[in-house]
């Protein structure tokens, strides 16, 4: 069975329907991403999994768990952890105040401290600015930062809103390998990205979204070359 | 200079009192982004059921302050629940005329359960007034009114930046949804939030009610308005700015009172929160609003 199965999901703003019937699924290990245009669906997907938003319709199903009706505050607790698009970081918080709520449905102080190093390690930047407001960080900083406070929390699956949205070319290259890293240390990712050619070059398989629907779904590798995809995606 | 003193004491401690008011209008603006006009009249409520169980229950000063602040607590919990809580997301009009409503509903049923006439409140306070030289004395409500609300604000502020439920409330002021996104539960913090405004409202009402030794159906009404001023003084939102803010209009409040004249004191009030809200359109302390979209 798959980590995570979502299964014909229908979301609406109001009298707008954002997503038509989307399925898709995550195994364990993967790196999946959702590629798509501006306004295709892809944050409201990720939104509606994590529980920001209620579907109309269709299930979310996380280990056997269906997120659909659960309380968003209850799902990190499941081992799902979500970088928002925008990063949306505490900006009235320091640093390692941020760090510290991702990591707020835990409780073994050791164990946190521990997680904490393990970040700092990662992303050595943000021990050198820990004391530092979060509002006042770069861009890429704070999207170190997003990252690494949502790592806080052990996730078994982490989602990812375009985390290279705004960033130089520099620091895109880190996000990808710092995502590369996350996956390789054993979490699922699901990655949702405008940089279609960066995305498809680190996942396993990809599902192309469109107007609310899946329109293309394969392995990365295939979709990478595919023709339609590099005319629409990839820009060549 | 002795009068000096004397009227700058009472003046912070009258400011006190607005600072822990405020405190709550400030700390559910903060998190709610709403202005609880009912505020006030909790304050009211708080005086009366400590006015209650001391004189019809017999109840020794401790245990009804206790009761006070209990049923504050549960009072301010259950408005935000019944009445704001459905609104959220609403516009912010609704939010406020229900806000007025919900005054006006514990004004009106406390005129109906314990009638329009103002009854003396029997002072919580024991302590006997200080006497420092001949010609200056401080009473003992003006020395605990400061007392009181200084360790309360060094609490407050321990509590919202060194433990976790503070730190939660920061970031549901902040971010609701990325605050849930870290497992934050936000209902229940604004509920905490409402607790504690509430709680301290009804202590505000037993040191008010004690330094001007009344209560009526009104009692909350004008030092809810001003608390709400001092609120916006300081920096809506802000809690040092709440803080700030009190004490300051506390203070302005009675020396023109003292020295100008006491029929102007409140329009003086006003002119300066007037000409601060000119220089600074976000009060002393308060930071620019990123109205997110
Ligand atoms: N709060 C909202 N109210 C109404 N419509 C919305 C809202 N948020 C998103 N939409 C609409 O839903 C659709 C999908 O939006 P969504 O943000 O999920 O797209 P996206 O794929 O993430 O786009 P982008 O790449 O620009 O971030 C869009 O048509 C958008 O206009
Ligand atoms: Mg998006």
């Amino acid at each position: 069975m798959a980590m995570l199965e979502v299964k014909d999901l229908h979301v609406s703003y109001g009298m707008i329907q954002a997503i038509k019937g989307v399925s898709f699924e995550v195994n364990e290990g993967e790196v999946i991403t959702l590629i798509g245009a501006n306004g295709a669906g892809k944050t409201t997907i990720l939104h509606t999994v994590t529980g920001l938003l209620k579907p109309k319709s269709g299930s979310i199903l996380f280990e056997g768990k269906e997120l659909s009706t659960t309380a968003p505050h209850k799902i990190v607790k499941y081992g799902m952890a979500h970088v928002p698009e925008g990063r949306r970081v505490f900006a009235g918080l320091t640093v390692y105040e941020n760090l510290i709520m991702g990591a707020y449905t835990r409780n073994d102080k050791n164990e946190i401290e521990e997680s904490l190093n393990m970040i700092y390690k990662r992303f050595p930047r943000l021990e050198e600015r820990k004391k530092q407001l979060a509002g006042t960080l770069s861009g890429g900083e704070q999207q170190m930062l997003a990252m690494g406070r949502a790592l806080m929390s052990k996730p078994k699956i982490i989602l990812m809103d375009e985390p290279s949205m705004g960033l130089s070319p520099l620091f895109v290259t880190e996000v990808f390998d710092i995502i590369k890293q996350i996956s390789a240390s054993g979490t699922t990712v699901l990655l949702v990205e405008q940089n279609a050619k960066k995305a498809l070059s680190i996942a396993d398989r990809a599902y192309v979204l469109e107007t609310g629907k899946i329109a293309l779904t394969g392995n990365a590798k295939d979709l990478i070359n595919d023709d339609k995809i590099k005319k629409a995606y990839l820009g060549e | 200079m002795n009068s000096f003193i004397s009227y700058l004491a009472s003046g912070i401690s009258l400011g006190g009192i607005y600072a822990l008011i405020a405190l709550g209008y400030t700390m559910v603006y903060g998190i709610a982004k709403m202005l609880n006009f009912a505020h006030g009249d909790v304050i009211m409520v708080g005086g009366y059921t400590i006015f209650l169980a001391i004189t019809s229950l017999s109840c020794p000063i401790w245990l009804s302050l206790l009761i006070g602040v209990l049923v504050c607590t549960a009072l301010g919990v259950t408005i935000e629940r019944i009445a704001y809580k459905p609104l959220r997301g609403a516009s912010s009009i609704s939010v406020l005329i229900t806000a007025i409503g919900v005054s006006y509903l514990l004004q009106n049923l406390a005129l109906n359960i314990l009638g329009s006439d103002a009854k003396t409140f029997k002072s919580v306070v024991t302590l006997k007034p200080i006497v420092i030289n001949e010609g200056l004395k401080i009473s003992g409500e003006t020395v605990v009114t400061i007392i009181v609300t200084v360790v309360i604000m060094i609490a407050l502020t321990l509590f919202i930046n060194k433990t976790k439920m503070g730190r939660a409330m920061q970031a549901v002021s902040e971010d609701k949804g990325a605050a849930q996104l870290m497992g934050i539960n936000v209902n229940f913090t604004i509920s905490m939030v409402f607790a504690i405004g509430s709680a301290l409202a009804a202590v505000a009402g037993a040191l008010l009610c004690s330094t001007y030794p009344q209560i009526s159906p009104y009692t909350g009404s004008m030092p809810g308005i001003k608390a709400f001023i001092a609120a916006v003084f300081g920096g809506i939102g802000s809690i040092p700015g709440a803080m700030l803010g009190g004490l300051l209009l506390g203070v302005i409040e009675n020396l023109s009172k003292a020295y100008i004249s006491s029929q102007l004191s409140d329009a003086i009030v006003f002119a300066v929160l007037i000409v601060v809200l000119i220089v600074k359109p976000t009060g002393l302390l308060g930071k620019k609003i990123n109205e997110k979209v």
